[in-house]
C-alpha cells in the first residue's frame, strides 16, 4: 500500500466533523466484518460522513493518498463484499439515510444509500406501493447494499431482482467525481451502465442516490403451506408449479432441520413431521387468486403434498413468512456456527442436487440445512459447523466449495444474490476461464482506473486462479462426473 | 433443437481479421433495423446464417439461441408451448434482403434474436412487464479481441462476476458480436381485452399513471390523439373485475377488438400514424411528464414514458423538450442519423468509450452507431 495512512486520518479529520472519522482500535471493531464472519480485518480509519459532499471529500483525499476504500451498507453481506482493508479505509454510507422524494404518480422513489430497505416500502405504504426486491434481511440491510449485491428475496420469481426495479443511480468514482446513470424515463442513452454497476460490489463506484420503482400493492395475497415426505418431492412439486403456468409471488423451500429450527425460534406453526414444505404466495386481485389457488393446489397434491394449508388473514400470512425470514438465525441457534451458501441451479435439477448435497453431508460429516428461493432455483444450503473444533471451518469450506462446484456442474452458477465478496472468489475460477476474467478485470480498469475501491474482492486475478485450478483438478476429471451434463 | 448453422468458426475468422487490420465491420441481423441507430460504416458481417435454437425447455421457462435466429422462429416455438416473449420486441418490416443472396430465404422480416437484444427495443408492454435486458440471462459474445465469452448463464439470479451481459441488450453491437443469447420467457396470459377512453392528451397520461399505481392487470397503454387505448392481460375473472375500476378513473370505456392487431400495429411501426417520411422522434421521458409542446402528429405509449412525434424539428431543441419531461431524445427515423442518439453527460460518455475500448480495443464494431458516446 502506498499511501500513508496517518496522514490521511488528519486530512480526514480536516475534512468531516470530529465524529465521523474513527481511528482508535475499539472504535474500529465493530467494522472488522459483514455478516461473514469467519473472515475479520480491522481498517486503518473509518469514515461515517453524512452527505454527498462528505462522501466525496473522503473518496477525493483517499484517491490522493492512493489508499484503498471499502463502502458497507449495514454490513450483512454474506460474501465478506464489506470486509475491511487492513491499513485501508472503510467508507460506511450508513449515515446517508434519507429517503429524499416519493413520487407516487410515476411510482419512484428517490433515496439515499443508507436507506434500510424495508423502510422504502414503509414510507410508500400510504400511496399504496411498495418496493419490490425484499430480502430476508431487510429491516438491516441498505439500499446500496442491495444496489451493490444486486440482492433478490422471496418476491423476486415475481417482481425481479434489485436491477429490475431500479431506474437510475448517482455514483461516484474513486476520485469522488459524480456520474448519473439513468434518467427520469425508462432507459437512458448509451450503454446500460445501471446493469453493469447493479451487483458490482462496490469495485466499480460509490453508490450516493438510488431511484428505486415502486409497484402497486397486491388487493389479495395468500400463502399456501404444504407438507412433503421427501425433499425431493417438494423440489419436483416447484418445477412443475412453473410447468403449469404459474407464476407465484414467491415459492420457497424449507427442509426438516430448516423446519424444526424455525419451529423452535419463532413458533410460525410448520408441521414438524413433515421432511420439506413448501411457502408459496399467490397475489392479485380475488377472482384471480381463487383460480390460481385451486391450480396450485391440484399440483400440489399430484406432487405427492401431504398436507396442504391455506393463510388469507394478514397475522397468519406474517407468522408463516417469520419462521422463513428467521430461518437464518434460527438454524444459527442449532449449532455454534453455521455456513451459508447461494447457488443457484437450473430448477428441473433439483432433486437430483438436493440428494447429492445429502450425500455429501454424510460424506464430510457435518449437517445441512435448506431453506430458499426454490422457485428461482437459488439454493442456500447452511453447513453447520463448529469453528471451536479444528478443522472444522476447513471442512465447512471444502463442502461448500463443492456444492458450488456442483451448481457450477449442473448448469449453473455459484452464487444467486450473495455476491462473490472474498469468500467464493476460488469458486469464480471453476464458474469462468481466463479470458471472461481478463474481462472483468478489464471492466474494473475502465471504471476504476486507480484500483483503489474494494481491490481483491469479486474478481480473483489469474495467478490465484491458475494456482487453484493446478490443485483441484485432477487430469481430465470434471467434479462430480456421474452427473449428466448439458 | 431446430434448423441451424453454426458460423462461428467464420464469423470468429473476420473479426479476427478485421481487428488486425483495423477495418470496421458493420454486424447486421435481419436488416430490418438499417434505419435505426448512427450511419452504418464497415463491411457487413451477415449474421443471419448464424441460427438455429440450441436449448428450450419449457418447464424451465429459459430458451437460449443463436443470434441469427429469425425472432418469428423463436416465437412460433415458444407459441406452441404456450409462451412468449413478454418484452414484446418489434418486428420491423424488412428493408430489402441481405447482401449474401445466399441468405435471402433466411432474412426473415421481422428481423433475429440478435438484433433484438442488440437494439434494445422493447413494445407497449414494456413498463409493466420491463424491456429486453430484463429478460436476458446470458449470452456468448464475439469481442474485439476475437476471443469467445460467455457472460450469464440459463438461470435467472446470477450475480458472478460483473453483469456484463445485461449491458449488450441496447449496445447496439458495439460491445462484440452475439452469437447466441439466453433469454427468460413466460407463460402467455390466458386472456386479454382492450379498451377506448375518449381523453384528451393530458387527462389520458394522468388516468394512465394513476391507472399504473393499482393492482390492475394493465399491459398496454397508449394515447391516439383522441383516445386512451388500454390492454389488460391475465385471468378472464380478474380482467372482468377490473372493468368498473378503470372506468372509474379513466371514464366509460368502449371494447375494442380482441385480435391483437392494434397493439401489434403499434409495437412494429404499421399503425398509420408511422407511415411516410416525416421524421420520427422517440422521446423516453418520465411516464407522468404533461404533454410535450408539439404542434405535429403525437402517439404516447408505455402509459406516457415513451412519446412518438412527427416531423421536422432542430435536433437541439428536441433535446432540451426531452430532458425538460425527465428524459432523452432518438431521432429514430430521419435524416440527421450522425445524431440519432443523445449523448450521455460528459463523465458517463467517457466512461462508455472506456468500455467500449475493453471489450473492442480496435474499436471495429458498429462505428459511430450508437452514436457520440
Ligand atoms: C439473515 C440474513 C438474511 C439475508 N437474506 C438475503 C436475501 O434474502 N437475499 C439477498 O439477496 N441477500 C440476503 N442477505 C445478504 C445481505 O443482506 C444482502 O447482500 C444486502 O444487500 C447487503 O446490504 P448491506 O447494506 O448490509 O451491505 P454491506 O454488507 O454493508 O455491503 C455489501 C456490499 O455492498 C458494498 N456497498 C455497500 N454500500 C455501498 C454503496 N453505497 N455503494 C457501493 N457499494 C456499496 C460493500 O462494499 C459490499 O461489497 C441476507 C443476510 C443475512 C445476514
Amino acid at each position: 500500500m502506498a499511501g500513508d495512512l496517518r496522514a490521511l486520518v488528519r486530512a480526514l479529520r480536516r475534512a468531516l466533523p470530529e465524529e465521523s472519522v474513527l481511528s482508535g482500535k475499539d472504535d474500529l471493531k465493530p467494522y472488522e466484518c459483514d455478516g461473514l464472519a469467519a473472515y475479520r480485518a480491522l481498517p486503518g480509519a473509518v469514515c461515517l460522513p453524512r452527505t454527498r459532499d462528505e462522501v466525496a471529500a473522503v473518496l477525493r483525499l483517499c484517491h490522493q493518498a492512493d489508499i484503498p476504500v471499502v463502502a458497507r451498507g449495514a454490513g450483512t453481506g454474506l460474501s465478506g463484499g464489506a470486509l475491511p482493508l487492513a491499513g485501508g479505509v472503510l467508507l460506511s454510507l450508513a449515515r446517508l439515510n434519507r429517503i429524499l422524494e416519493i413520487d407516487p404518480l410515476n411510482r419512484v422513489a428517490r433515496v439515499e444509500p443508507g436507506v434500510r430497505n424495508l423502510a422504502v416500502s414503509e414510507a410508500a405504504a400510504r400511496h399504496g406501493l411498495f418496493y419490490a426486491p425484499d430480502p430476508s434481511s431487510q429491516v438491516a440491510c441498505t439500499i446500496g447494499g442491495n444496489v451493490a449485491e444486486n440482492s433478490g428475496g422471496v418476491h423476486c420469481l415475481k417482481y425481479g431482482l434489485t436491477v429490475h426495479n431500479l431506474l437510475g443511480l448517482t455514483v461516484l468514482d474513486a476520485a469522488g467525481e459524480v456520474m448519473e446513470i439513468g434518467t427520469g424515463a425508462l432507459d437512458s442513452p448509451g450503454l446500460d451502465l445501471l446493469a453493469l454497476m447493479t451487483g458490482s460490489e462496490g469495485l466499480l463506484g460509490v453508490v450516493v442516490e438510488a431511484r428505486l420503482r415502486l409497484l402497486p400493492r397486491p388487493d389479495r395475497v395468500r400463502v399456501l403451506l404444504a407438507a412433503f415426505a421427501s425433499v425431493e418431492a417438494a423440489g419436483d412439486a416447484v418445477g412443475r408449479i412453473i410447468a403449469a403456468g404459474i407464476v407465484p409471488a414467491g415459492l420457497e423451500l424449507m427442509d426438516s432441520l430448516a423446519i424444526q429450527a424455525a419451529e423452535a425460534f419463532v413458533h410460525a406453526g410448520y408441521p414438524l413431521d413433515a421432511a420439506a414444505i413448501l411457502l408459496c404466495e399467490l397475489d392479485g386481485a380475488p377472482a384471480e387468486i381463487a383460480e390460481t389457488e385451486e391450480r396450485v393446489g391440484a399440483v400440489l397434491h399430484a406432487a405427492g403434498a401431504t398436507h396442504i394449508h391455506s393463510a388469507e388473514e394478514p397475522a397468519e400470512r406474517a407468522r408463516l413468512w417469520a419462521g422463513r425470514k428467521a430461518a437464518f438465525p434460527a438454524v444459527g441457534r442449532l449449532s455454534p456456527d453455521y455456513y451459508c451458501m447461494d447457488g443457484t441451479i437450473p430448477r428441473f435439477r433439483l432433486p437430483e442436487v438436493l440428494a447429492e448435497i445429502a450425500r455429501l453431508s454424510e460424506r464430510y460429516g457435518l449437517a445441512v440445512a435448506n431453506v430458499f428461493h426454490a422457485g428461482d432455483g437459488n439454493l442456500h444450503p447452511l453447513i453447520l459447523y463448529d469453528a471451536g473444533r479444528p478443522g472444522d471451518l476447513e471442512r465447512a469450506e471444502a463442502f461448500g466449495r463443492d456444492i458450488l462446484a456442483l451448481c457450477v456442474a449442473v448448469g449453473g452458477v455459484i452464487t444467486g444474490e450473495h455476491g462473490v465478496g472474498v469468500e467464493k472468489l476460488d469458486s469464480m475460477c471453476a464458474q469462468f476461464g481466463p479470458s471472461e476474467l481478463a474481462q472483468f478485470h478489464a471492466v474494473k480498469a475502465a471504471c476504476d482506473p486507480s484500483g483503489l475501491l474494494n481491490p481483491g474482492k469479486a474478481v480473483p486475478t489469474l495467478h490465484r486462479c491458475a494456482e487453484f485450478g493446478a490443485m483441484h483438478v485432477h487430469a481430465g476429471t470434471l467434479p462430480f462426473p456421474e452427473l449428466e451434463r448439458f | 433443437m431446430t434448423m441451424g448453422a453454426d458460423r462461428t468458426d467464420d464469423l470468429r475468422a473476420r473479426v479476427a481479421a478485421a481487428a488486425e487490420n483495423g477495418a470496421p465491420l458493420a454486424i447486421r441481423g435481419g436488416g430490418t433495423k438499417d434505419f435505426f441507430g448512427g450511419p452504418i460504416t464497415g463491411e457487413p458481417l451477415e449474421m443471419s446464417g448464424h441460427r438455429g435454437i440450441l436449448a428450450y425447455r419449457p418447464t424451465e421457462l429459459v430458451l437460449t439461441a443463436r443470434a441469427g435466429t429469425p425472432l418469428a422462429e423463436i416465437e412460433a416455438v415458444l407459441a406452441r408451448s404456450g409462451q412468449y416473449l413478454p418484452f414484446e420486441p418489434p418486428r420491423f418490416a424488412s428493408a430489402g434482403s441481405a447482401s449474401d443472396s445466399t441468405n435471402k430465404g433466411a432474412c426473415a422480416p421481422g428481423g433475429t434474436l440478435g438484433g433484438a437484444v442488440a437494439s434494445g427495443l422493447s413494445g407497449p408492454r414494456r413498463p409493466y412487464a420491463g424491456a429486453v435486458r430484463d429478460y436476458l440471462l446470458g449470452v456468448t459474445v464475439l469481442t474485439g479481441r476475437a476471443e469467445i465469452l460467455r457472460f450469464g448463464g440459463e438461470v435467472v439470479k446470477n450475480v458472478a462476476g460483473y453483469d456484463l451481459f445485461r449491458p449488450m441488450a441496447g449496445a447496439m453491437g458495439s460491445l462484440g458480436v452475439l452469437l447466441d443469447v439466453s433469454l427468460k420467457v413466460l407463460p402467455v396470459p390466458p386472456a386479454r381485452r382492450s379498451f377506448a377512453f375518449a381523453l384528451d392528451g393530458g387527462a389520458a397520461i394522468l388516468a394512465a399513471n394513476r391507472i399504473a399505481g393499482r393492482p390492475l392487470p394493465v399491459t398496454g397503454a397508449v394515447h391516439d390523439g383522441g383516445r386512451l387505448i388500454l390492454r389488460l392481460e391475465g385471468s378472464a375473472a380478474a380482467l372482468d373485475k377490473a372493468l368498473p375500476l378503470l372506468e372509474e378513473m379513466a371514464g366509460p370505456a368502449m371494447p375494442m377488438d380482441d385480435d391483437g392487431a392494434f397493439w401489434t400495429a403499434i409495437r412494429d411501426h404499421t399503425h398509420p400514424f408511422f407511415a411516410g417520411d416525416a421524421p420520427l422522434w422517440r422521446l423516453s421521458v418520465a411516464p407522468a411528464a404533461a404533454p410535450l409542446p408539439w404542434h405535429g402528429p403525437q402517439m404516447v405509449d408505455w402509459g406516457g414514458a415513451q412519446r412518438w412525434l412527427r416531423g421536422e424539428a432542430d435536433v437541439g431543441e428536441m433535446r432540451r423538450m426531452a430532458m425538460a419531461a425527465g428524459g432523452h431524445a432518438t431521432l429514430f427515423r430521419g435524416p440527421d442519423r450522425a445524431r440519432a442518439f443523445q449523448p450521455p453527460a460528459p463523465a458517463v460518455a467517457a466512461l462508455n468509450g472506456r468500455l467500449r475500448a475493453a471489450f473492442d480495443p480496435a474499436g471495429i464494431f458498429n462505428r459511430g452507431r450508437l452514436g457520440e458516446v
